[in-house]
């Protein structure tokens, strides 16, 4: 029975708990054998972000020496991963476990279908929802097919959240244009991540969306910021807290 | 060191690790070259008529308004169109102007593209004959439809010195807000002949 | 140095014109996915322009010989230029030498890279550029706005108050047809007049000594054809091996550009114009680019073939317009040529993206667009570009979080004093994200104390 490590990104555990929550139910409910260790804090991507690369790197390390003796770890959040994966070699290569952790580190849905192997999703979700793709989790963890990228079709996502009984995806007319969250572009560029932000909250509430549904919770909080401003009747959720009432097999 | 070799000097020492020529992949081919050709050079905004011979060519070309009310008109095909321009007795490529109707020859076709290559050497004593005209028809012999341009590579035998050109319809711009305009410098209008027996 | 959100500034307060410029972009993006859906093999065709690309910069000193050689055999005469004073220079003495005073020009990103057009201008020559959209701006004294659709940001009545002033045409007439047909007019004049022509190139062939110039308005052959002296500028970056090798370059250039399947034109120069004084000049410029070969993480920069389908894509460049970036090339591709070039100047077209990489997954060979903008803002960093604030503020919060206990009470500080904030502190001036958008709901409880209460 694998062990897997449960990564919170600092930003769920602090201000989405109840997404740290239905991650871990869901994996729970599945018969997985989940760890939070408790002395994780954050994967450093804020400062890698900035290119303040040697302060990500003790961040990294820490990283590696919590994580790396879990057979999978998982997160609900692509960004997160994508920087595990994709990213911390800068810092890591070479290192003992890391060859390892790099490639048993999964975000969420891709964990679900390439490792849990879930094929059946029951439940109830009677709502017609957007899917926001956010652009780590789509183009550097392809957990589907982007626009751009001339090969066959597939959503991992979509394959998970589809099955619910009642639930409307609704055809969104640019359905993996950025949100403009972008992380520390968020702020440092505020007037184009709110233009961002707020045409593809137009293009959900066009398509008839009640719920704006999304894998990364940095994307869903720069989105539900502007809902609330502007007093939206939207509601984002993590795909984790829409899987949560589910059973999945 | 004079520019030359300080740049390739510097283009050496800067070099990154050879690193191979790739195959080419293999690019499409299609069921009617000639049918996707016709589609292609149709969507690029150029007239594309099949016909059977070259006197055909005269009498299709007598339906188009910018040929009947032509008062210039110049023809590389002998016995195509009632040239009335002397090419080889202009000494200069700006007398030109004024130049109504060009019909010059296509060597072949690329159906993925609706593109006419036409070698420097067909398009007579003045090169400038396909872009300075204000129509330009095209006359291809049929079974010449390469399908890709890979293909056409294969094909093309670039004179050298000399000069060669794909043409693909009439010369447009998008550059006020995107709108289409046919004709902007060169030819306001493209026909395209396709002469010779029917493909099977 | 003036970043890109200040100088998006004036663009991104008039949001009706945001919106017209992103969905006039996202269009032609639009037009650049259908053709690629109609070629199975595109994926394939971009790898392998990848590929030739690499292949030919760990060669590119050997090529351009093997260029200058053959070309010279065509009777093309080849010019090196160490930079663009020097490549200025040499255009000047070209047509000085013969006395020219009027030139037509083509589109060249690297003669407006160089600043040629002023540089002939304060020595007599008269320029005229020929491409419809560089003439536009040309007139109204702007540098283009996209490498591709140089007057993208420009409403056809914009245009037509232009034309009225410059070419008389009818006062409030902005039908683009119409106004094009004057332009067409006006430039045939030009054409007719001009003594040389001027081109950039698209791709120069080693293998045959020629060049391949492609345009959709014609300008670049009547230019060319017409007057006897053509003189084609190029970057060194622009050869390719073989003629064999347009096959893969040409079935993605225009499809990524403009969405087309093909230029109108795509033509192949390898000798003068067969007239009495028929000259060709072939410039070849290096103006950093050996600098940035040997540069690892971005070296790959140098693949690029200028058809603008990273600007086309990119959501930041669709909301902040060309002229946010301050340099000859906009966008992804330009956020990596310009502080390569100057790091100081540039260092905030960097982080001007939010890393989303549409742009990577556009370009047609390959280039690893968002990979390269991430690595550079480390260079920045490194470089000490970016302000001491900044970095000081990132190395307090990697304090922080290398601490769990400090991480934990920094985080139940957060929770518990933000909700309690008054509303005019909690969002004042200094927070940025406040501005228009609500902070997120600061929950009691963090994940970890919440775990602790949730039964196995």
């Amino acid at each position: 029975m694998p062990k897997v490590g449960l990564f919170i990104p600092c930003y769920v555990d602090q201000l989405y708990p109840q997404v740290g929550l239905a991650t871990l139910r869901v994996l729970r409910r599945l018969g997985i054998d989940v760890d939070f260790p408790e002395e994780q804090t954050c994967c450093g991507q804020p400062m890698a972000n900035s290119g303040c690369a040697e302060y990500a790197r003790p961040l990294a390390e820490r990283f590696l020496k919590i994580f790396g003796k879990y057979d999978h770890v998982v997160a609900p959040s692509g960004s997160c991963v994508s920087m595990v994966r994709n990213h911390y070699a800068q810092w890591l290569e070479g290192k003992p476990d890391f060859d390892h952790l790099r490639t048993t580190t999964f975000e969420l849905c891709e964990y679900l279908v390439d490792i849990a192997r879930v094929v059946k999703v029951e439940g109830d979700f009677p709502r017609k929802v957007g899917l926001h793709m956010s652009c780590h989790g789509l183009r550097e963890l392809r957990l589907g097919r982007s626009s751009e990228v001339m090969v066959k079709p597939f959503n991992k996502v979509r394959f998970l959240l589809g099955q619910l009984r009642g639930i409307e995806l609704v055809e969104l007319t640019r359905f993996d244009e950025c949100c403009g969250f972008g992380g520390t572009f968020a702020v440092n560029e505020e007037a184009v991540s709110c233009l961002m932000g707020r045409d593809r909250i137009a293009d959900h509430e066009k398509a008839g969306a009640e719920v704006i549904a999304g894998f990364d919770t940095s994307c869903l909080m720069h989105l539900d910021g502007l809902i609330r401003r502007q007093n939206k009747p939207l509601r984002v959720m993590h795909v984790a807290e829409i899987l949560e009432g589910a059973r999945l097999s | 060191m004079n520019s030359r070799d300080a740049i390739l000097d510097s283009l050496r020492r800067n070099a990154p690790p050879v690193s191979p020529l790739p195959e080419a992949p293999t690019a499409i081919t299609y069921a009617d070259p000639e049918k996707q050709f016709a589609e292609a050079f149709g969507s690029v905004g150029g007239k594309f008529v099949r016909v059977a011979s070259l006197a055909e060519v005269n009498t299709e070309l007598g339906k188009f308004d910018s040929y009947t009310q032509a008062g210039k008109i110049a023809s590389l095909i002998p016995d195509v169109g009632r040239a009335n321009v002397d090419l080889a007795a202009l000494k200069d490529p700006h007398q030109l102007e004024g130049l109504d109707i060009a019909i010059i020859a296509g060597e072949f076709g690329v159906a993925e593209n609706g593109a006419v290559w036409v070698p420097g050497s067909t398009l007579g004593p003045h090169r400038a004959i396909f872009v300075v005209t204000q129509h330009l028809v095209l006359i291809v012999p049929a079974g010449q439809i390469v399908h890709n341009m890979q293909q056409a590579y294969d094909r093309i035998r670039l004179e050298r010195p000399g000069f060669g050109i794909f043409i693909s319809g009439p010369s447009k711009t998008a550059d006020i807000e995107q709108a289409l305009v046919m004709g902007a410098h060169g030819a306001r209008s493209c026909s395209l002949f396709l002469v010779g027996s029917q493909a099977r | 140095m003036i970043g890109h959100a200040e100088k998006a500034a004036p663009f991104v307060a008039d949001e009706q014109r945001v919106h017209w410029h992103d969905q006039a972009l996202w269009f032609v993006r639009l037009k650049r996915d259908r053709q690629a859906e109609s070629i199975p093999e595109w994926e394939a065709l971009r790898e392998a322009a990848a590929a030739i690309k690499a292949h030919t910069l760990s060669r590119i000193a050997d090529y351009l010989e093997e260029f200058e050689h053959n070309a010279s055999a065509n009777g093309i005469q080849v010019h090196w230029a160490r930079d663009g004073a020097e490549h200025n220079a040499i255009v000047h003495r070209i047509l000085a030498d013969r006395g020219f005073t009027r030139l037509v020009k083509s589109k060249s990103m690297l003669t407006e890279e160089c600043h040629l057009n002023p540089y002939l201008e304060a020595r007599g020559i008269e320029v005229t550029d020929t491409d419809l959209g560089e003439r536009i701006v040309q007139l109204r004294h702007e540098p283009p706005s996209h490498i591709v659709l140089p007057a993208i940001h420009l409403k056809k009545e914009d245009i037509g108050e232009l034309f009225h002033k410059e070419l008389g045409t009818a006062e409030g007439a902005s039908d683009p047809k119409y106004l094009t047909e004057a332009a067409r007019s006006h430039l045939r004049q030009k054409f007719m007049a001009a003594q040389a022509g001027l081109t950039g190139v698209n791709f120069a062939i080693a293998e045959t000594g020629g060049f391949v110039v492609c345009t959709n308005e014609g300008n670049a052959d009547m230019g060319t054809s017409l007057p006897p002296v053509h003189i084609a500028c190029m970057g060194i970056e622009k050869i390719v091996p073989r003629a064999q090798d347009l096959g893969i370059f040409l079935r993605l250039l225009a499809r990524s550009a403009t969405g087309q399947p093909v230029t109108t034109y795509t033509t192949h120069f390898h000798g003068p114009l067969s007239t009495p004084g028929g000259e060709l000049h072939v410039v070849i410029v290096d103006n950093g680019r050996s600098a940035i070969l040997g540069q690892e993480t971005f070296r790959r920069s140098l693949s690029c073939i200028r058809c603008g389908a990273c600007m086309n894509t990119c959501p930041v460049f669709r909301r902040s317009g060309g002229y946010s970036y301050g340099y000859t090339v906009p966008g992804p591709i330009g956020s990596l040529l310009a502080p390569l070039r100057d790091p100081r100047k540039f260092g905030s077209l960097p982080f001007a993206s939010s890393l989303c990489g549409s742009c990577s997954d556009v370009c047609p060979v390959k280039i690893d667009l968002h990979h390269e903008l991430y690595a550079f803002r480390q260079e920045l960093v490194r470089q000490k570009v970016v302000p001491l604030s900044k970095r000081f503020a990132m190395a307090a919060m990697s304090a922080v979080l290398a601490r769990p206990w400090a991480y934990r009470m920094a985080g139940s500080l957060m929770r518990g004093i933000v909700p309690r904030l008054p509303r005019a502190f909690g969002y004042g001036p200094w927070n940025a994200w406040g501005r228009q958008r609500e902070l997120p709901p600061m929950p009691q409880q963090s994940f970890r104390d919440l775990i602790k209460k949730e039964s196995k």
